[in-house]
């Protein structure tokens, strides 16, 4: 007799609960995007606590609500935004029978739920990142899917909790750069840029935040045709304030960047919600 | 050429025409830069995305200055034929704006050659750019919520073909069968930076 596959059973999603991996890479000709885990650097982490190789699919969790009940024994770890009640950073086992339940985080958006073996759904066009603007890759989680999890795993590192910084409250301070369209822009504008308290809006997702504050000012009106861009670009629509790509950016954009904040910074904007103030600094 | 930033792991070459865009992104392709993991063909410009763990932004803004175009070799890849049932909505007002009448307008588009210059948009929509260069056609003032998947449409001096229902400012002329992006197909996209091709008049119903 073989052992049933190892499974965890998605009870409830929260909001939104989503399988990402590190993204579908070289593609962008085709009109592809990358994709993948919005915090990069939770994603990595969560992976590299329970032994998994680079590249393995997690749950991306937002704004918590996710209970999972395991149908075998399985090793996991939760990473980015803390729920309160769970051990956070830090791996556990979870019998067959039992639950993880994620309350709505302390600070910060998104929760990475990593599974020793990783997430084994199908993959589509190299991931299993589901890239929401292109509705490619695996569907939203629902109430009842069952998550296969894989064989294939490395060494377990040894690490009992991970300490790394939280998800920041209140206001974020993040650098930039100038990006390619910098001169369609005024000096005064590229000034009020650094100088002005952005507010994260509601429109905000995960291909991008949509920042509310002064309207920056253009150096020109001519009409820009599309061109390529990738996470971190400052997009300034007509009605002059920006447009933050995170990971389902569009491939390609017809409005002018910018700026683009460092991609060191941009995991942080991916933990942002919705009223959190932001504000833009000179690199540094 | 100018070379202009476009964050830490990316560079954007902006160029002077389509023709120049192709060229550029075919030696790209040829040339297999180091650490450039992605290369994004667009109407003016070409974005290279690099892998920082193994290249610099300064490296490869430095291989690009050496880069020889290949003007020569902008089609690249086998003929696709795009059948066509030319019965799209706005076939009669882009043959006002073109100051002909429908027929003109499918014999011309059924005539050209086209190119795949880019995709963007949606995955596997492509920008196709007709030889003869007669094509300037302004998109629609107010987009479609909805326009249907195989839609055959123009717009600037592009033809497309949605590849599924999205939201479209694109004028309709046709539609077709064929599926231009099937994911159980390698590779699904049937419209590529490159693909030489050609649409073929199969009637109006």
């Amino acid at each position: 007799m073989t052992a049933p596959a190892a499974c965890l059973t998605v009870v409830e999603t929260g909001p939104l609960t989503t399988v990402q991996d590190a993204g579908r890479l070289g593609q962008g000709a085709m009109g592809i995007g990358r994709s993948g885990a919005c915090d990069r650097g939770a994603y990595r982490l969560a992976n590299r606590m329970v032994g998994n190789y680079d590249g393995a699919a997690v749950l991306e969790v937002t704004f918590g609500g996710l209970v999972l009940r395991a149908d075998t024994d399985v090793l996991l770890v939760t990473t980015g935004a803390r729920s309160a009640g769970v051990p956070h950073n830090a791996p556990l086992t979870l019998a067959a029978g039992e639950h993880l339940v994620l309350g709505p985080p302390v600070t910060g958006a998104r929760t990475y739920v990593a599974v020793r073996g990783g997430i084994d759904v199908p993959a589509v066009l190299g991931s299993r990142s589901t890239d929401l603007l292109a509705g490619l890759g695996p569907d939203v989680l629902s109430a009842g899917d069952r998550l296969p999890i894989g064989h294939s795993a490395g060494r377990m590192p040894g690490v009992d909790v991970a300490v790394v910084p939280e998800p920041e409250a209140g206001e974020v301070v993040v650098r930039v750069q100038p990006g390619p369209r910098r001169d369609w822009f005024t000096e005064d504008a590229w000034a009020s840029l650094h100088s002005q308290r952005y507010t994260v809006t509601s429109q905000s997702n995960r291909v991008g935040l949509r920042l509310d504050g002064v309207p920056l000012e253009r150096a020109n009106t001519n009409e820009l045709s599309s061109e390529g861009m990738v996470r971190g670009a400052l997009q300034i629509p007509l009605s002059g304030t920006p447009l933050l790509f995170l990971a389902d950016h569009p491939v390609t954009g017809g409005y002018p960047v910018v700026g683009y904040v460092i991609d060191e910074d941009v995991d942080r904007c991916g933990q942002l919600r919705t009223g959190q103030t932001l504000r833009f600094t000179t690199r540094g | 050429m100018r070379v202009l930033p476009s964050g830490s792991d990316a560079l954007l070459i902006e160029l002077d025409d389509l023709e120049e865009v192709l060229a550029h992104y075919t030696a790209l392709r040829e040339e297999c830069l180091a650490g450039v993991i992605d290369i994004v063909p667009a109407a003016r410009t070409v974005l290279l995305v690099i892998d920082p763990a193994t290249t610099d932004l300064g490296e490869v803004g430095r291989a690009v200055g050496q880069l020889r175009p290949r003007p020569e070799r902008q089609s690249t890849g086998a003929l696709v034929e795009i059948p066509v049932i030319y019965d799209g909505e706005d076939l009669d007002e882009v043959a006002s704006v073109l100051g002909c009448d429908a027929d003109e307008v499918v014999r011309r588009h059924a005539g050209d050659a086209w190119t795949v210059a880019f995709c963007g948009f949606a995955p596997g929509f492509g920008y196709l750019a007709g030889a003869s260069g007669g094509w300037d056609v302004p998109r629609k003032s107010s987009p479609r919520t909805s326009v249907p998947p195989g839609s055959v449409a123009l717009a600037g001096e592009f033809s497309g073909v949605y590849p599924r229902a999205s939201p479209g400012g694109w004028q309709l002329i046709g539609r077709t069968e064929l599926d231009v992006f099937d994911l159980h197909r390698d590779p699904p996209a049937l419209l590529r930076p490159g693909t030489p091709v050609r649409f073929v008049d199969v009637g109006r119903s």
